[in-house]
């Protein structure tokens, strides 16, 4: 029975996914195919851009939850039924967000989805998932600022990257002046107010900080890396906290390369940043600048190798690399198994209610924990971009990170805590003891 | 303890200089510690590691320092055995100097982070001040004046007696002045030549020492360096009014690179070709697989693979373009809308052909070294690629002109845009020529695309940044006129690069559309406009 049931799914999903290259055909044929597929199987949506400019990012995304599903499927699936996949194209359209979750929730009829990359794609698709009662797992580090109940956040928030990547260059490398550059959209800029009130918390002076931002696909950096090279030239150490995002960031390496801007007297620390991008650069003048991630390749534990080299075998590439989204998503993926074991139903309230205090382990070495407010505990580290596009971990967290939903650093948000088992509430304000206030 | 002593790199010099005044042996088991550390794989072990070698005089650290500055230096954790790899493939024993037959498999990289590289830095300073190599010894005058360390100066003084070339003169020179600034107990005679010497220096970093000095001097040293700052700083401001002209042009050129192509599709054939963007990024597409080739195969051609790029992409652009023209194209002359979509539609086509066939993924074009680094002119940096792809585009530009205007296939082109049925009358075959010209300006876009893969992200999404841009420059230059194209791409670029400092990147965008649709609504036709009949045809 179990056999032919396989045999049922593996052709129309090889199928599809040889399809969704010709995005608006494939959409027809997975209708098509969820439809007729057979009701004793679990759906996973996964809301990912395979088009458009955030295609680079999130295709590959796209290929790690079906990589997941394919080993769980092979380890029997969930709760003794079959996971199938539902591959959408919301290609990089915020509103086609919104608009295709919508079609998975309501005409798949997925049991949980994964997806978004951008947090103006994960602000589009809120309000549906609220709505229709479903669940998303988000797997990028982000703006933090929000705890939804239907949102599980398995990316960082800003006190798992951005916070601890400035107080490394603070304590080792003794930095005295910041640049924080970033593209124009609203996880630079809450991300750089978070830090600036951080910085100026720790006694560094207006005149030390300089914010810079440019637009979405920005190529020609002539100006802004001479801007920083003459901030950086006044005798005080200068580090650059660069939260530029995607296409932008090839042009602002080379730049730097070129204009001979070394890790040794300015370096630059990214956010966004991770073996992905790198593998479009010849990263020898990058030597020594610096990322903060949660993961990272060259990290050696058995997990991470057997990872690797699993995937590796998936995508028949024995040159992919992994970054710091896909572990997220690992680790996102066996939550939600295990919730889903513990609540012996796929129900979303009842896998909501599961989900905090379910443990799984990161590639890392460490076990990360989901929390009340729907974020997870992550290890912190700082890596060197090393000669072969790899990084170099020069230094991490003692123990695991617990990420927090609000910022404590900004004044609007310091006194909220995210609380989905006690308080029921994603925006508990610790002071006057109520549900509400700022991001409701 | 001596490690301890040793770890502060201030008595770095000195001990060189006890070691070579008196000859004193340095105590051999000491050296083989100090190399043995590096074994540890602990940073702080490996900083040691380095002062102890950097002062023990032997004739190994200098080739030590240097492997490991460029990551030659092997360690094996199990043996606790260090080895030098020499650039040419052979090894050494670190301790011992012996050669080695191989360095074992279980040896890796000695791991720096960028204190570590600071550090090896400094020690190497130390080390190349008396190198022969006189860009070596510059190098290590420069970074003495930027820690301007006054243990430095007798080694300065006395390389500096020694010094015959002229540049490593004036970088012992300077070096020494930023010594004396800072140095206690230095005449004020002394100072103020210092000041004048570093005033003539006369860049960012003479600025900072400057403005670096602390405040209970002399009154008359206090004066003397207000003066040189602030002449510095009014010579600063007019060499950054310079280098935002250079970013200017160097911007207009990738502009007017981008749009060229266009001008031939757009402007002379009057198609709103919205695939313009792809052919670009065919272009560079066409970059990677030789640069993939050459690598397997010819990795000695590297540095010629953009020669061999530029006719490939203009043939493979070319080909697709007077393919698309006779497929879909020809069908639809005189009906723009149907155009715009078609073209649009094709845009998409290719960009997901390419993502299929290459991945969604960057691409890694390499810059062959004669693209690579920067040099200075003055007090600014001027970046090779830039340079190369302005003189790039300005040929480009050139022989397109020249084409034109000289060829036969020039005359028939426009004739055939200036009255198409007179030139069917005239018996030329006007089918061919719009093939041809349309196949032009793919292929020139494809040649575009060959000089934006050197500083721009390979990836299927590399022609849409670029196709606003350049109907921007078309229409503001005047359909229809290459010098149009040419003189609206460098305008529209110094007006950027100028307003860019001010108002920030966003913003400046911004206001330069705001300006051209304030020009387009004065000058519907452009800066040069056509006249005449043709207009009107």
């Amino acid at each position: 029975m179990l056999t032919r049931l396989t045999d049922d799914i593996a052709p129309p999903l090889s199928r599809r996914r040889w399809l969704a290259v010709t995005a608006g055909l494939a959409l027809g044929l997975a209708a098509l195919t969820t439809a007729k597929a057979a009701d004793d199987t679990i759906k996973v949506g996964v809301l990912h851009s395979l088009s458009g400019t955030m295609a680079i990012s999130e295709t590959t995304l796209k290929d790690t939850i079906l990589f997941l599903i394919d080993e769980q499927n092979k380890k029997g699936g969930v709760l003794g039924k079959k996971l199938e996949a539902v591959v959408v194209d919301p290609a990089s359209n915020w509103p086609l967000f919104a608009e295709k979750a919508r079609e998975l929730i309501t005409k798949d009829k997925v049991s949980v989805v994964f997806g978004c990359w951008t947090s103006v794609s994960r602000k589009s698709v809120l309000p549906v998932f609220k709505e229709l009662n479903s669940i998303l797992f988000y797997p990028v580090q982000y703006e933090g600022e929000e705890s939804e109940r239907n949102v599980f956040y398995t990316g960082a928030a800003p006190n798992q990257q951005a916070i601890p990547a400035v107080d490394y260059l603070m304590k080792d490398e003794k930095v005295k002046r910041w640049v924080l550059a970033g593209t124009d959209y609203v996880y630079p800029r809450t991300t750089n107010k978070i830090l600036e009130a951080y910085l100026k918390s720790k006694g560094v002076k207006q005149e030390d900080i300089m914010i810079n931002y440019t637009p979405f696909g920005h190529s020609d950096w002539q100006t802004i890396v001479a801007d920083i090279k003459k901030f950086g030239s006044t005798g005080k150490k200068t580090a650059v906290v660069s939260t530029i995002n995607g296409d932008a960031n090839v042009p602002f390496y080379k730049e730097l390369g070129n204009q001979g801007v070394k890790a040794t007297d300015i370096p630059v620390v990214a956010f966004s940043v991770g073996e992905e991008e790198l593998a479009g650069i010849d990263t020898k003048p990058l030597l020594g600048h610096l990322a903060a991630w949660n993961y990272f390749q060259s990290i050696k534990t058995p997990e991470n190798e057997k990872f690797i080299k699993a995937w590796q075998a998936y995508t028949k590439n024995p040159k992919r690399v992994t970054n710091d989204p896909m572990e997220a998503h690992v680790i996102g993926f066996e939550m939600w198994v295990k919730a889903v074991e513990k609540a012996k139903s796929v129900d979303a309230d009842k896998v909501i209610d599961a989900l905090p205090g379910i443990e799984a382990k990161n590639l890392t070495g460490g076990t990360s924990k989901m929390l009340p407010n729907h974020h997870i505990t992550k290890p912190v580290f700082i890596g060197e971009i090393k000669a072969n596009g790899q990084f170099d971990v020069v230094w991490k967290t003692p123990g695991l990170a617990a990420g927090d939903a609000w910022s404590k650093e900004l004044d609007g948000s310091k006194d909220l805590i995210g609380d989905w088992v006690g308080k029921k509430c994603g925006n508990y304000n610790t002071k006057t003891s109520k549900c509400g206030g700022q991001g409701s | 303890m001596l490690t301890k002593v040793f770890r502060k790199f201030r008595v770095l010099p000195f001990a060189v200089l006890l070691v070579l005044a008196t000859g004193l042996p340095v105590m051999a088991g000491l050296f083989e510690d100090a190399v043995g550390k590096f074994a540890n794989d602990e940073f702080s072990d490996t900083e040691e590691a380095i002062g102890a070698i950097a002062t023990s005089g032997n004739p190994l650290a200098y080739p030590i320092i240097s492997a490991l500055q460029d990551g030659r230096l092997m360690a094996d954790p199990d043996t606790k055995k260090v080895y030098v790899t020499e650039p040419d493939g052979k090894s050494i024993d670190a301790t011992t100097g012996a050669p080695v037959a191989g360095v074992p498999d279980s040896a890796a990289a000695v791991r720096l982070n960028n204190r570590l590289r600071r550090t090896v830095e400094a020690a190497l300073g130390g080390l190349t001040l008396l190198s022969p190599d006189p860009a070596k010894r510059i190098q290590a005058a420069q970074s003495v004046f930027k820690t301007h360390d006054a243990t430095m100066l007798p080694v300065i003084d006395g390389a500096l007696q020694k010094e015959t070339n002229k540049g490593a003169k004036l970088a012992f020179t300077e070096a020494r002045a930023a010594i004396l600034l800072f140095k206690e107990d230095a005449t004020d005679a002394e100072k103020l030549e210092a000041i004048a010497t570093i005033k003539a220096r006369g860049d960012q970093e003479a600025l900072a020492l400057l403005t670096g000095l602390s405040g209970d001097q002399p009154p008359a040293i206090a004066r003397a360096a207000a003066n040189a700052t602030s002449t510095i700083q009014s010579s600063l401001a007019m060499w950054s009014a310079v280098q935002n002209a250079w970013y200017g042009l160097s911007l207009g050129s990738v502009l007017l690179l981008a749009a060229i192509g266009l001008a031939i599709t757009f402007g002379v054939m009057g198609v709103i070709n919205m695939a313009h963007g792809e052919m670009v990024m065919i272009g560079a597409y066409v970059t990677f697989v030789v640069q993939e080739t050459i690598r397997t195969s010819f990795p000695g051609l590297f540095d010629y693979s953009l020669l061999m790029a530029v006719p490939l992409a203009f043939i493979v652009a070319g080909a697709i373009g007077i393919l698309i023209e006779r497929s879909i194209i020809r069908f639809l002359y005189g009906r723009p809308l149907e155009t715009l979509l078609a073209t649009w539609g094709l845009s998409l086509v290719l960009q997901q052909a390419v993502r299929t066939m290459f991945g969604p993924t960057n691409r890694e074009v390499g810059n062959p070294s004669w693209m690579s680094g920067a040099f200075e002119l003055g007090q600014i940096t001027i970046t090779y690629n830039r340079l190369w792809i302005l003189c790039f585009t300005l040929a480009v530009f050139a022989i397109l002109l020249v084409m034109l205007r000289y060829t036969a296939l020039g005359l028939e082109m426009r004739a055939v845009t200036q009255n198409r049925r007179m030139a069917a009358s005239m018996g030329i075959a006007t089918s061919r020529v719009d093939a041809l010209t349309f196949g032009l300006g793919s292929g020139i876009a494809g040649i575009a695309g060959v000089a934006l893969s050197q500083i721009d992200n390979v990836s299927p999404n590399l022609g849409q940044s670029y196709i606003i841009d350049s109907f921007m420059v078309v229409v503001f230059g005047g359909v229809g006129n290459l010098w149009g194209t040419l003189v609206g791409a460098f305008t529209l670029g110094i007006a950027n690069k100028f307003l860019e400092p001010v108002a920030g990147a966003v913003l400046g965008k911004i206001a330069i559309l705001v300006l051209i649709i304030l020009f387009i609504q004065k000058r519907p036709r452009g800066l040069f406009a056509l006249k005449g009949r043709a207009v009107e045809a």
